[in-house]
């Protein structure tokens, strides 16, 4: 048999190529070893496939146990490549892994801090308020008729808020146009234009004649409301204003006092109880307290039923219908809600100051 | 106002140990504010004490000053231990019947003599400004205390010489020694200082005061000027009334008045607590009475009237010299009181000069006079001169205090002055009646929202000096003199809602109507508002008052529209006397702020409105008594200015900041270009660009930006100039949008086409044009050429130089097919894309870069 021992079909023969294909497989440590291994070994030119072309060579009776052996062989050779492929390629992920890692604490890029302004926001917020309450929201002109920011207010031709001191109108005086000094003509413009019932918050910017310092711009802005309906009371408006309350400031007590104004009567200025101290610093001398000034109370606006002359001139038949109204500034409310302390970084434009809030103000 | 408790407490029967701020509380309670409550006498502390001064010796000093050596009782409680030094050297000291010592004190004032009693302040007491005091060695003596004065004692300015106590204690009783003096004096106070609401003008009086805090405290009121008026009269000084807006004055006369007394200590305290000066007895007189009635009264001298007192208009050409001293042209408008001789007061407002009490005045005339409140305010706002009567008179004064308060002050003129009352008075004119009004017992339960009787209606109502008559469900109601603010149904609804307490008032949400939300415009403004912070920008808000040179410093041209500008008659600054009609000066303001500030990477944005001046017409002032026709309503709008929101942005510094990623990328006009896109995005709307030269751009790198054929705005970089001229950066990019235009022209949310599940097929093209060829056009004829199945078209590079000739450009677009219906076949997107070239070939003269 020693011919068919140098025959490359013999067994040994096989098994040597065999043995030397596993070895260099199993030697093979990254994909390009493993490519060249495949190719020596298992490519058309490895001496396994050139023994596999000589069966074809053999007696008939011969070639089916060759085919065999081959074909064993040949499979041993393939999954041992698998096997190894699966385990460099598994070992250069896991080290390129490694090798690709970063510093994820470095500063990246994002697009440019945009922000809404305090103010808008803080209308944007008040106005839902009223909006989930089935409240619309009403806008007019800034530039108004003396006759809807006054008159029709029942504020008299005598008031002194009619004087150049207090208001700024337009040249000439004769022409009786004004930067509108609150948002009420607005709601007279409603009354004018629909019929009750009416549930409108007017948020916008009014204008006085006023000293510009740290508590007094003379452009700010304003949320008044105005409800008429059948059967509207004080207690409605109180109702209401506690509500506003609650959502602009939590848990928080109000109360009306009385006051004075010429659209309203009864008419009440609407307090919060001071959230700082919670009226303790009143007559406490060890406890003094800068937001309330110790009395207890802040003031946030002023509010009442809407006098009946009012709704007259507005062409509201006031044997039926009643109405409230209240005002507040925004930028008092931004103040107390998040401690802004000086009105005048609110008009100047500092992008830090825009970009103070968080949250529901983006 | 201010107020002190002693005075109040002097009519309305406060329960004992209300303090100062419970009584302010009420006050609140009754519609007043209490914006302070202040102690007198609050600011002392340790023994200060009742003395009498028992001997006193002169001593000049080398210093040209004379001082007092004083022995002084101040009780046995109070007492030295030891004997003070003699008077004079050698006398012996004699101890005091209760076998103490009395004390050695040094005084610098001489206004006292031996059996004064005085206000002394032992060692161990502090005096208002923290001054301590201790026994002292000064002048030679060992002084052992102070003899104070009314300022040293925080209880007045007066430092005139030391404060010397009647010879008895207010109530009647002797002085105790060594007695507390504050408490003995009865000056312990507290001040409630109170602004006043027009409407309460009658609570600018301790006697309205009082009658509020009595009600709201449930206790008994006694009216200090319950004197009624009697029938027109004339036996005193003549007065004629010749103008309706004065329907009553009362004259009374007093006779043998000593104008030199003293103010009595007590008095003048009273007007000093009350924030007014003492002067001298017949004004402090008059001033007590006013605050105490709140009816300003005047006193002339009798003996320098010339003829009858006249109560007419002013004359033309008139003048008055008022007691301020200022020589006053009269408007034929004002109230004058005036003589034969002419005018000698402005009427509720100030007395004139030439009828001013003097020392020599033996004979006093007062007036208390009743004014309409409109013709004082429109007086004094004319005259620009408030005073305490004028002040008062605004806000209507009680008619029927006229008469009580003009006793009051002659009864004070001959308690204090020595006057005697004359018997002979003049009542001119009568109390106006007060209007009556009806209404149903219902109203205030109604309009308050809370249960309120008609028992309690009438009782508060009455309560408060209304006159009831019920009438079955109806109320008769007649107001008090004093309040002439009881006039309309709704004003009884507060006075009862007040008088119940507005903290009784239930709180009950409306129930809630259907609403329509926010309508699609103001979602639409707040949907760009907010897709404009996410893209980076920054919103701020600025004054929008404009310069005219604001416009010079932008470029903007004579017949520009941002020359149809609004002037203010009165602005804030007479430099910005304009309201803007572009937003950019606002924002480049802020720019400059910020930069100055180091924020040096800006992307600020504003939306507000711009005022536009058409035809100057005027508006009416429509009547208040009727709703206005719906043409007086269209009247009134068509005369404002046209007020369109805009939409502006100004950028500088980075848009992104360089970093370890790489290098940054500069705000430009770019940036200006993404801020319009966005906000037109968020409506669906593509704007086109045009190139533009438009003031304050640069002229070549400015967009145009419109909606078919509707300009909506422009944005680019500023031009250099306006850089340099505004102090910003160079090359500040800035974009301006009409808001309102822009959202007028939302086509609707539209519809919502099948999303095709076939692929893409993506070419590349590069065409070649002309240097000068806008990008866009050549983008619009690919899209034109390519037809339907192209879904999307996108420029990716641009490139110049060889072998692309010079002069010319190669723009690479990406082209994406794709049909709704099937996969596309080669031969379809071969057409397409020849289609494209076409066009391009057509339209901008494009080659195809086959090279």
């Amino acid at each position: 048999m020693p011919d068919q021992d140098h025959s490359p079909l013999s067994e040994a023969a096989v098994e040597r190529m065999v043995a030397e294909a596993l070895a260099a497989i199993a030697a093979a440590s990254t994909v390009a070893e493993l490519k060249a291994a495949r190719l020596a070994h298992a490519g058309d030119r490895s001496p396994l496939a050139l023994a596999n072309r000589t069966i074809g060579a053999l007696p008939p009776e011969e070639k089916k146990a060759a085919g065999q052996r081959m074909g064993a062989a040949r499979a041993r050779v393939n999954e041992a490549l698998a096997a190894r492929d699966a385990e460099v390629a598994a070992a250069e992920l896991a080290a390129s892994l490694v090798a690709e890692r970063v510093d994820v604490t470095l500063p990246v890029a994002a697009a440019p801090e945009g922000a809404i302004h305090p103010i808008t926001a803080l209308i944007d917020l008040m106005s839902d308020v009223f909006v989930a309450m089935g409240w619309e929201v009403a806008e007019g002109p800034e530039l108004e008729a003396e006759w809807l920011n006054f008159d029709a207010l029942n504020i008299h031709a005598d008031h002194p808020a009619r004087g150049t001191t207090d208001t700024l109108f337009v040249d000439p005086l004769e022409h009786h146009q004004l930067l509108r000094t609150h948002t009420s003509p607005v709601q007279v413009r409603t009354m004018l234009h629909r019929e009750p019932p009416i549930y409108v918050v007017c948020p916008g910017k009014v204008y006085r004649a006023d000293e510009f310092d740290a508590t007094h711009v003379p452009v700010f802005h304003q949320i008044e409301g105005l409800a008429v309906d059948k059967g509207i009371t004080m207690a409605h408006l109180k109702g209401t204003l506690d509500h506003l309350a609650r959502a602009m400031f939590g848990d928080i007590t109000t109360r009306l006092r009385p006051n004075y104004f010429p659209f309203t009567e009864p008419s009440a200025e609407m307090d919060l109880q001071c959230f700082v101290c919670h009226g303790e610093s009143v007559g406490n001398p060890d406890l003094d307290c800068k937001t309330c000034r110790n009395e207890g109370w802040i003031e946030w606006g002023g509010c009442g039923i809407v006098n009946p002359r009012v709704l007259a001139a507005a062409g509201i038949d006031t044997d039926v219908y009643s109405g409230f109204a209240f005002g507040m500034g925004i930028e008092r409310t931004l103040m107390f809600r998040n401690n802004a302390a000086d009105m005048r970084d609110m008009v100047e434009g500092d992008v830090r100051f825009s970009r103070s809030l968080k949250g529901e103000a983006r | 106002m201010r107020a002190p408790k002693s005075w109040i407490a002097e009519f309305a029967a406060l329960p004992s140990g209300l303090d100062g701020r419970a009584l302010g509380e009420a006050l609140i309670s009754a519609g007043l504010e209490v914006e302070a409550v202040e102690t007198i006498g609050g600011e002392l502390s340790g023994p200060v004490v009742v003395g009498r001064v028992l001997g006193c010796v002169d001593e000049p000093q080398k210093n040209g000053k004379t001082i007092r050596w004083c022995h002084v009782d101040v009780g046995p409680a109070h007492a030295p231990e030891v004997a003070p030094e003699p008077l004079r050297a050698g006398e012996p000291v004699a101890l005091l019947p209760g076998g103490y010592w009395p004390r050695g004190i040094v005084c610098g004032a001489l206004n006292f003599a031996a059996g004064d009693f005085v206000v002394v302040a032992l060692p161990g007491s502090v005096l208002p400004g923290g001054f301590e005091l201790g026994s002292r060695r000064t002048y030679g003596h060992l002084s052992d205390g102070m003899i104070c004065a009314v300022d040293e004692l925080g209880l007045g300015s007066d430092h005139t010489g030391i404060l010397v106590l009647p010879d008895a204690a207010p109530s009647g009783a002797p002085w105790v020694l060594g007695a507390d003096a504050l408490d003995a004096m009865g000056v312990r106070d507290e001040v409630l200082d109170m602004p006043v609401t027009p409407d309460m003008g009658y609570c600018l009086s301790i006697r309205g005061l009082a009658r509020e805090a009595a009600q709201a405290l449930d206790v008994p009121f006694t009216d200090p000027i319950d004197r009624p008026t009697p029938p027109e009269r004339h036996d005193g000084h003549g007065v004629r009334l010749e103008t309706d807006r004065c329907p009553l004055f009362v004259a009374l006369t007093v006779t043998g008045v000593d104008p030199s007394r003293p103010t009595p200590a007590w008095l003048a305290m009273r007007l000093e607590a009350s924030g007014m000066r003492s002067i001298n007895l017949p004004v402090d007189i008059s001033n007590y009475v006013m605050l105490e009635s709140g009816q300003p009264n005047h006193c002339y001298d009798a003996d320098l009237l010339v003829g009858d007192i006249v109560v007419r208009q002013a004359l033309p050409g008139e003048r008055l010299v008022t007691l301020d001293d200022v020589d006053r042209a009269l408007d034929p408008e004002d109230v004058v009181i005036a003589d034969d001789a002419g005018p000698i007061g402005l009427g509720g407002v100030m007395g004139g000069e030439r009828t001013e009490l003097r020392d020599t005045t033996r004979t006093i005339v007062i007036e208390c006079a009743h004014f309409d409140p409109i013709a004082i305010a429109r007086t004094s706002r004319r005259h620009r001169l408030g005073s305490e009567a004028s002040r008062r008179f605004e806000r209507t004064v009680d008619p029927g205090a006229a008469y009580g308060a003009a006793h009051r002050v002659a009864q004070l003129l001959v308690e204090l002055a020595g006057g005697t009352l004359s018997p002979a008075e003049t009542v001119a004119g009568s109390v106006p009646a007060m209007p009556e009004q009806t209404i149903a017992a219902s109203l205030p339960a109604d309009i308050l929202g809370m249960p309120v009787d008609a028992e309690r209606v009438v009782a508060i109502l009455e309560r408060s000096g209304v006159s009831v008559t019920r009438d079955g469900d109806r109320l008769r109601l007649v107001p008090p003199t004093w309040r002439p603010d009881l006039v309309d149904p709704y004003d009884y609804v507060e006075e009862v809602g007040t008088k119940v307490g507005l903290d009784k008032l239930p709180s009950v949400v409306p129930p809630a109507p259907v609403g329509r939300g926010l309508t699609p415009e103001q979602r639409l403004r707040r949907s760009i508002t907010r897709a404009l912070v996410t893209a980076g920008f920054v919103e701020v808000l600025s004054f929008p008052f404009l310069a005219e040179t604001d416009l010079d410093a932008l470029g903007v041209g004579d017949d520009d529209g941002r020359r149809r500008l609004v002037r203010l008659a009165n602005p804030l600054a007479d430099t910005a006397p304009f309201l803007r009609t572009t937003l950019l000066p606002g924002l480049f303001a802020a720019v400059q702020r910020n930069t100055s500030r180091g924020n040096d990477d800006l992307a600020l944005f504003e939306a507000g409105r711009v005022f536009l001046a058409g035809e100057p017409r005027a508006t009416e002032l429509l009547p208040v008594t009727r709703r206005p026709s719906d043409a007086e309503v269209a009247a009134l709008d068509e005369a404002l200015p046209d007020q369109p929101r805009h939409l502006a942005a100004v950028l500088t510094g980075a848009w992104k900041r360089p970093g370890w990623q790489g290098p940054g990328e500069p705000a430009g006009w770019q940036h200006a270009l993404v801020f319009a896109d966005v906000a037109a995005s968020v409506l669906g709307l593509g704007l086109r660009r045009t190139p533009a030269e438009v003031a304050p751009w640069h002229p070549g790198r400015c967009a145009a930006l419109s909606v078919g054929d509707v300009v909506v705005g422009h944005a680019g970089e500023l031009h250099p100039t306006v850089c340099k001229r505004f102090g910003l950066p160079p090359r500040t990019a800035a974009a301006e949008l009409d808001l309102d235009l822009l959202v007028s022209l939302f086509g609707g949310p539209g519809t919502i086409a099948p999303v095709s599940p076939h692929p893409v097929a993506k070419e590349d093209l590069a065409l070649v044009v002309a240097e000068a060829v806008p990008t866009a056009e050549l983008a619009d004829a690919i899209r034109a050429g390519a037809g339907p199945l192209l879904e999307s078209v996108a420029l990716f590079d641009i490139y110049r130089g060889a072998p692309v000739p010079e002069g010319r450009k190669s723009c690479a677009f990406a082209l994406r097919f794709r049909a709704a219906d099937h996969t596309l076949k080669d031969a379809e997107i071969a057409a397409a894309r020849e289609g494209a070239i076409a066009a391009a070939r057509e339209r901008c003269a494009a080659e195809l870069r086959d090279f």
